[in-house]
């Protein structure tokens, strides 16, 4: 069986004026989602707060639930159904992380089992300070860089054997980093700021399979962050595990067709860049596929049946395996062609 | 070496299935699968060092007032320094002399004389802050391990995390709330005589007379659980404290069939005891725990023996708790909750059932598209999929690493991305196939050119996995392990065993056609 058939030659460099213009599209619709809901919808693990998932033996009315909040001074908190329907589950979520000593639980407890005049079970809360939300804010956002960076430190050597090229990098970038911090800038500021001046390197340094890898995890990390704005999803320590993942996963596409790449460089030389990296990404079009389709289906497979604590994340990772495989074949590979487009000027 | 491995990993992994078989560990289930509580405290350790300034400068109060010096005050002001007036040159010469001999570790801010009166501030100097920081934090630590032991937990797992915090993980725990109060308690004994001279309501009014103060005893209804709070009028000074305790146990009252906490003294305690009753008899002496008042009883006759019993409404349940507590000693500081994450037993258990209802059709999925897309071949990558599984069951178990419900969903990414590592291989064999090679041949060309394509693939996934290990906590670490765990049972799956497979059928079976 196959789904793509081995002398299939579909034109993808040809379109990708097309492919970065739907590019451009997401992720300014991204941005614009960010922009609008005034940042990522940030969980309690990030902001601090406290949550609860009760569940009762038979349907409630939301309005119940909170009236019983308010007479324990939570009536801030916002409520939401959990799960399916017919589990009977509710989320009840407050901003301020309440001192959950001294009989909170008992207290919610009796609140809500007075208002809505059913059996309660709490089966799960969750407080985070604001002080510790601030740490694992920090602590994410510099997972996700240091994910990055050495991933590109380990494209660049592989793919170009510039290993010192690279490290030397590697660690300009960390000083560049621990300076600024030095210097109290807020952190995403930082991030962006070591992306672009990692960027520009690998522009000059041409370190092209490289730059074609940073710009394809940028690309899906930023689309896969504004669908999440876009649904007005939370983002949790879970999620944040996806995106990493997927910095992971989704160059595993790419770096087939790189791969591919430099052997029909080495195979056929004597064509332009334009056909080789077309013959590429065509001969490889069937793995590329393949290996995001097995993936897609356990993903969903998960997000389908895996339950409500696990749906986001696995939403996530639907979103970050599609766009990945979408960047791996109209991302990565047409940025090569960006240096051949520098040397004709000159 | 590949069959080495396999029966390692089936001893690794039978435990975790028949844990009789094998005297073995099995693979440990993280909080959110089998229910328990997750905490970090911190510990507030400037009010530790409070504590301390004010234990000095009492100190200095009475042992001027022994040699008779003569001093205006001797204050904790600004929350830690020692702000000291003396009058009279005489006096400030003594009291020079008195802070050079005993004091010498005290460090002096500012010395100004004004009206006569000399007033000197001294704080502590920055080295003993921290010993004094740390000392709170391990005596903490030591203290709610106290607790717990004795509340009877299997398996908690407390340890210091960073500078000031400890972590408290404990499993299965059904009672959350009753194991907070136990451990967040300071649990400060304090005995303080009720003044029963001065007026109450004037106090109450806020005319509170120097070195009184007025706490509450709070009583809770059982039967409609209102509470009420009685103000009581105490003299500030504390008498003795609960560092004497020897003992404290749960008895119960033959009289009124309710139970108390009856506590013991060391000999030192039992003298400052009798001391007490005996300068006191029919004044009334306050039990205070943690700036609440439990009972205040009229002192009959001098009490020798050093025991005392604390009387309350209590049930049986917060009598051995407090009596816990007591035994257990009194935190040097308060603790704060900064992270509190509790799943209940039900709810773990839910997300096993939903955590391996997914793995299983997931996996069903893939294999079952294995077999119609590549036949023989998708049987063999079947075959290394369910060794791969295994293997990072095993890894789990062996590396006695936690399995969360990330993990679980780690698992079920990694069937489908284990699969894929043979995809490219398989892709490979068909397009030299293709070509015109033999299946030898195409089998030894398709995996020596996939090979380095699926290390590069899966180094980056691996890269990402160790610094989520590195960022996460708890149920994030758990994802990072088995990504990890099942980035590298792959590679030895696709790489090793495929092989092995394919390598065994086109030699032994010499096949002319290649079912891929």
């Amino acid at each position: 069986m196959q789904f793509v058939k081995p002398d299939v030659n579909i034109n993808f460099i040809g379109k990708r004026k097309i492919a970065f213009a739907v590019s451009a599209v997401m992720i300014l619709i991204s941005i614009v989602s960010l922009i609008f809901h005034g940042g990522p919808r940030l969980g309690i693990d990030f902001q601090g707060g406290t949550l609860i998932q009760v569940k009762f033996s038979a349907a409630v009315k939301i309005d119940d639930i909170k009236t019983g909040l308010q007479d324990i001074q939570l009536g801030k908190s916002s409520v939401q159904q959990f799960g399916e329907e017919e589990t009977n589950e509710y989320l009840i979520r407050t901003d301020s992380s309440v001192m959950t000593t001294e009989g909170f639980t008992t207290d919610v407890k009796n609140a809500l089992a007075s208002s809505t005049g059913d059996e309660v079970d709490i089966r799960r809360v969750e407080m985070v300070g604001p002080q510790v939300g601030r740490d694992l804010r920090e602590k994410a956002l510099f997972a996700m860089f240091y994910a990055l960076l050495f991933i590109t430190i380990y494209i660049s050597g592989r793919f170009e054997l510039k290993w010192m090229i690279s490290g030397v990098m590697a660690a300009a970038l960390i000083g560049a980093v621990y300076i600024f911090t030095l210097f109290n800038v807020s952190i995403p500021f930082l991030i962006l700021l070591a992306l672009l001046v990692a960027l520009v390197l690998f522009w000059f340094l041409e370190l092209k399979y490289a730059m074609g890898a940073i710009v394809a995890l940028v690309h899906d990390v930023t689309i896969t962050v504004g669908l999440f704005s876009l649904f007005d999803k939370e983002f949790t320590l879970a999620i944040i595990a996806a995106l990493l993942t997927i910095i992971g996963y989704s160059l595993n596409d790419t770096i087939i067709v790189f791969d591919r790449i430099r052997e029909n460089l080495r195979k056929y030389h004597k064509n332009p860049l334009e056909v080789i990296l077309n013959r590429s990404i065509n001969e490889t079009l069937s793995r590329t596929i393949l290996t995001s389709l097995t993936t897609l289906l356990v993903v969903i497979t998960l997000f389908v049946l895996g339950g409500g604590i696990i749906h986001d994340f696995a939403f996530a990772l639907i979103v970050g395996v599609a766009v990945g495989t979408y960047s791996s074949v109209f991302v990565a590979s047409p940025i090569l062609l960006a240096w051949q487009g520098r040397q004709r000027k000159k | 070496m590949v069959f080495v491995v396999i029966v390692t990993a089936i001893i690794y992994i039978l435990p975790s299935w028949k844990p009789a078989l094998w005297p073995h560990k099995q693979i440990n289930l993280g909080l959110d699968l089998q229910g328990g509580m997750h905490l970090v405290l911190e510990v507030d350790t400037e009010k530790a060092i409070e504590s301390h300034v004010e234990r000095i400068s009492q100190e200095i109060r009475e042992l001027l007032k022994k040699k008779r010096i003569r001093h205006v005050a001797i204050e904790r002001v600004e929350g830690i320094k020692i702000s000291a007036e003396v009058k009279k040159e005489e006096s400030i010469e003594k009291f020079r002399a008195l802070l050079d001999d005993e004091y010498r570790d005290l460090r002096e801010l500012s010395d100004k004389k004004t009206d006569g009166v000399q007033t000197v501030m001294m704080d502590i100097p920055d080295s003993d802050r921290d010993q004094i920081e740390k000392l709170a934090v391990d005596q903490a630590l030591e203290t709610i391990r106290n607790r717990i032991d004795q509340f009877g937990v299997s398996e908690p797992d407390i340890r210091r995390q960073g500078e000031n915090r400890i972590l408290i993980q404990l499993p299965g725990i059904k009672d959350t709330q009753r194991a907070k109060d136990l451990i967040g308690k300071t649990a400060l004994l304090e005995f303080k005589l009720v003044d029963d001279t001065q007026s109450l309501d004037s106090a109450l009014e806020g005319n509170v007379p120097p070195g009184r103060e007025i706490l509450y005893k709070i009583d809770e209804d059982p039967q409609t659980q209102r509470t009420s709070k009685t103000p009581f009028l105490l003299k500030k000074r504390t008498l003795l404290t609960g560092a004497y305790l020897t003992d404290a146990r749960v008895a119960i009252d033959s009289q009124f069939n309710e139970p108390y906490v009856s506590i013991n003294f060391d000999k030192k305690g039992a003298r400052i005891f009798e001391r007490i009753t005996g300068d006191n008899v029919n004044k009334r002496l306050a039990i205070v725990l943690d700036n609440h008042v439990y009972s205040a009883p009229v002192i009959q006759e001098k009490i020798a023996g050093g025991e005392a019993r604390i009387t309350g409404r209590f049930t049986t349940e917060e009598a051995r708790d407090l009596a816990i507590i007591l035994r257990a000693g009194a935190l040097p500081a308060p603790v704060n909750i900064l992270e509190e994450r509790t799943v209940g037993p039900s709810l773990g258990a839910d997300s096993i059932r939903k955590g391996l209802l997914s793995m299983c059709i997931g996996g069903l999925l893939v294999i079952i598209f294995m077999l119609i897309y590549y036949k023989t071949a998708g049987l063999i990558a079947d075959v290394a999929l369910f060794l791969n599984i295994l293997l990072i069951g095993a890894g789990l178990a062996g590396l006695q690493a936690t399995l969360t419900l990330p993990g679980i969903a780690g698992i079920i990414l990694t069937i489908g991305m284990a699969v894929d590592a043979n995809v490219i291989i398989f892709e490979r064999i068909r397009e030299e196939v293709a070509l015109g090679r033999t299946p030898r041949a195409a089998i030894d060309a398709g995996y020596d050119r996939a090979t380095l394509t699926i290390l590069d693939a899966n180094v980056t996934t691996l890269i990402a996995a160790v610094v989520l290990f590195q960022f996460g906590t708890g149920p994030v670490k758990g994802f990072a392990v088995t990504l990890s765990l099942g980035v590298i049972a792959s590679l030895f799956t696709a790489l090793i065993l495929s092989r092995l497979i394919f390598n065994y059928i086109s030699v032994n079976r010499k096949v002319k056609t290649l079912s891929i």
